[in-house]
């Protein structure tokens, strides 16, 4: 196998070229429209979130940039190759995880693997040593030679994580990496999607309908109805919708409410002896606070607005209102049958 | 932990189509391994066609010597227990849909045509090693363990079951449950089965009945394994008249090299059609 010491080394290639850049991407199904005309690009090493109710064109999206759909309208490169034109080339380099579990219940982890490793042309110098890395990676090392089938829903998502980065993909899609799984569970799987992202350099794509999840990302776009409505920064987002609300207590209510407005600009409230006023990065305004106001403090308190606000604010709905408690049930329902 | 391994996934080669036709089938007969029991239950019921049918309508039957009624269903029941077999191996490909593993396949940087390549050929190896199961009885029903003619019997049965595990993973790329597609593929092997002269000789069958047969592609691969047994076994020429006819279209006697060609070419064609399906498909 001459091309075998080629194929193993450098991961990351292109340097600053982006990871994914989509332009006027579409996509009807018959008269619907699923997708109408997205744009946004992705750096390399980023993590990109979608986040939007289900039916938003989050998993429409995710499968034209994976060359699972083909987009009926715009383009979308990945990795450096466009979606249509040069599928291998985009599959060669992301990884999948998705919504739906695509593990084989008969097979051990590591024969899971394996198949993965064979389909994918991993050269087979290495791919012992890359699964056992990538099986320690989500701490499923010494459950490898045991059946899928006999896997709690947590470690299956590790083990499919742990596949769709065994050919050390240049982008990872999760697709609702999350959905299902107990809040514990789900913690434990961010956990080890952060240890990733510090041992390979990776972009992640990833849609989720939780708003926690969110707070996890680099940049969000914000989905409703096939159109992006808002794209930036969590914290830039929250700080649109609007300003930290600081509360403090004080020795004297009166001079800390003129103090604010002479030091510091701010037009404070006062209600039932609690004085609370909005500031744009309220933690950082704190220690300010302490130390210019003048004015003996008893206890303080900075509320930011949350995902849920920012959501609200763009779609006119909490993201719980807009899923419907029906279609939570069918998931479980499905989950449940396996 | 170990450094970070890094890999750059090839390019498409026929090497890499290749990996992937071996690691579908390796796959397959991992879970064939597992799945002892389909082995066992899948001798159950040639079983009973062989040795209750077979013996039950032996005594209608003239005492003939070595050969009798039992010899003559014995290929016949090798082939179909084989084309359930296969049946059942062709409906994993839904069964894998139905789990999601498909789209692990389909995702993967590799030509479909490998990934149904290497499902057709699993699903004919697993549904040959139950046929070899199926041999082991040939002493019950004294065709001899001679190991030319159990060569040239599997070789047919593989045949045979790639051609049906092509037509199953065709329809596979089509109908997503796993009821329609059982359904479907019992509708369609029943009437074969019964049209093939796997259970009864087809000589004196009426005439638009034994065209019928003729159209049936199980016909050709049941009379080529019943020549090489019966070339096999001492029967007198009135009992080999009679059980061991051949097959004819008008007064021609169909050659055995011709009938088997007509299922490599029928296996080809099914896999080809196949291919173009997932392609098309997804």
């Amino acid at each position: 196998m001459a091309t075998a010491e080629a194929d193993v080394g450098v991961i990351a290639e292109g340097g600053g070229e982006p990871a994914i850049v989509v332009d006027g991407l579409e996509k009807r199904f018959g008269t619907v429209e699923a997708v109408s005309g997205i744009g946004f690009t992705v750096a390399p090493g980023e993590t990109f979130g979608f986040l939007g109710p289900n039916g938003a064109g989050k998993s429409t999206t995710i499968n034209m940039l994976c060359t699972l759909l083909r987009p009926s309208g715009g383009t979308a490169r990945v990795a450096g190759h466009d979606v249509v034109a040069e599928r291998d080339d985009v599959r060669r380099n992301i990884g999948l995880v998705f919504q739906d579990p695509t593990l084989d219940g008969y097979l051990t982890g590591e024969q899971n693997l394996r198949f993965h490793a064979e389909l994918y042309g991993v050269p087979r110098s290495v791919t012992a040593d890359r699964i056992r890395q990538v099986l320690e990676m989500v701490a499923l090392w010494d459950r490898r030679g045991d059946r899928v089938e006999t896997y709690s829903g947590g470690m299956r998502r590790r083990l499919e994580i742990a596949r769709g980065l065994l050919h050390s993909p240049r982008v990872l899609f999760l697709d609702e990496p999350t959905v299902g799984l107990d809040p514990q569970t789900r913690a434990s799987i961010w956990e080890y999607i952060d240890r990733l992202k510090r041992a390979e350099q990776i972009t992640i794509f990833m849609t989720t309908h939780y708003m926690e999840e969110a707070e996890y990302c680099d940049r969000i776009a914000i989905m409703d109805s096939g159109r992006i409505v808002a794209l930036d920064t969590p914290a830039a987002l929250k700080a649109e919708v609007g300003e930290d609300r600081v509360r403090i207590q004080t020795g004297d209510d009166k001079a800390a409410l003129a103090a604010l407005r002479d030091r510091f600009g701010i037009e404070a409230a006062l209600h039932e002896g609690v004085v609370t006023f909005s500031v744009p990065a309220g933690e950082e305004f704190v220690p300010r606070l302490f130390a210019e106001l003048g004015v003996a403090i008893s206890s303080v308190s900075v509320s930011r607005p949350s995902l849920d606000d920012v959501f609200m604010a763009y779609t006119g709905t909490t993201i719980r209102d807009a899923e419907g408690s029906a279609n939570d049930w069918m998931k479980l329902a499905a989950r449940g049958r396996r | 932990m170990t450094a970070t391994v890094g890999i750059r996934v090839p390019q498409r080669s026929a090497r890499h189509d290749l990996r992937a036709v071996k690691i579908v089938l390796h796959r397959e007969l991992l879970r064939f391994r597992r799945d002892r029991m389909r082995m066992v239950t899948g001798l159950i019921q040639p079983l009973l066609f062989l040795l209750v049918l077979g013996t039950g309508l032996s005594s209608l039957m003239p005492g003939t010597g070595a050969a009798d009624l039992k010899t003559f269903i014995f290929p016949g029941v090798c082939a179909m227990s084989v084309m359930f077999t296969a049946m059942f191996s062709a409906g994993s490909i839904v069964w894998d849909r139905e789990f999601g593993f498909l789209r692990e396949m389909l995702v993967a940087p590799v030509s479909r045509g490998a990934i149904v390549v290497g499902k057709c050929l699993s699903g004919a190896l697993v549904a040959t090693l139950q046929g070899v199961a199926m041999l082991a009885l040939a002493g019950l029903v004294g065709v001899p363990y001679d190991p030319v003619l159990m060569l040239g019997l599997l070789g047919m049965m593989f045949l045979g079951a790639l051609a049906l595990t092509g037509f199953g993973v065709m329809l596979a790329a089509r109908i997503k449950t796993m009821q329609a597609f059982f359904g479907l593929m019992q509708m369609s092997l029943t009437p074969m089965m019964f049209l093939s002269g796997a259970l009864y000789p087809l000589s004196g069958l009426p005439s638009w009945l034994s065209t019928i047969t003729l159209l049936n592609p199980l016909t050709y691969i049941v009379d080529p394994m019943r020549q090489a047994v019966f070339s096999h076994v001492s029967a007198d020429p009135a009992v080999e008249r009679a059980f061991n006819p051949g097959v004819h279209w008008g007064d021609w006697h169909v050659p055995v090299p011709l009938q088997l060609g007509i299922v490599v070419a029928l296996a080809a064609v099914m896999i080809g059609v196949a291919i173009l399906e997932f392609r098309r498909g997804e």
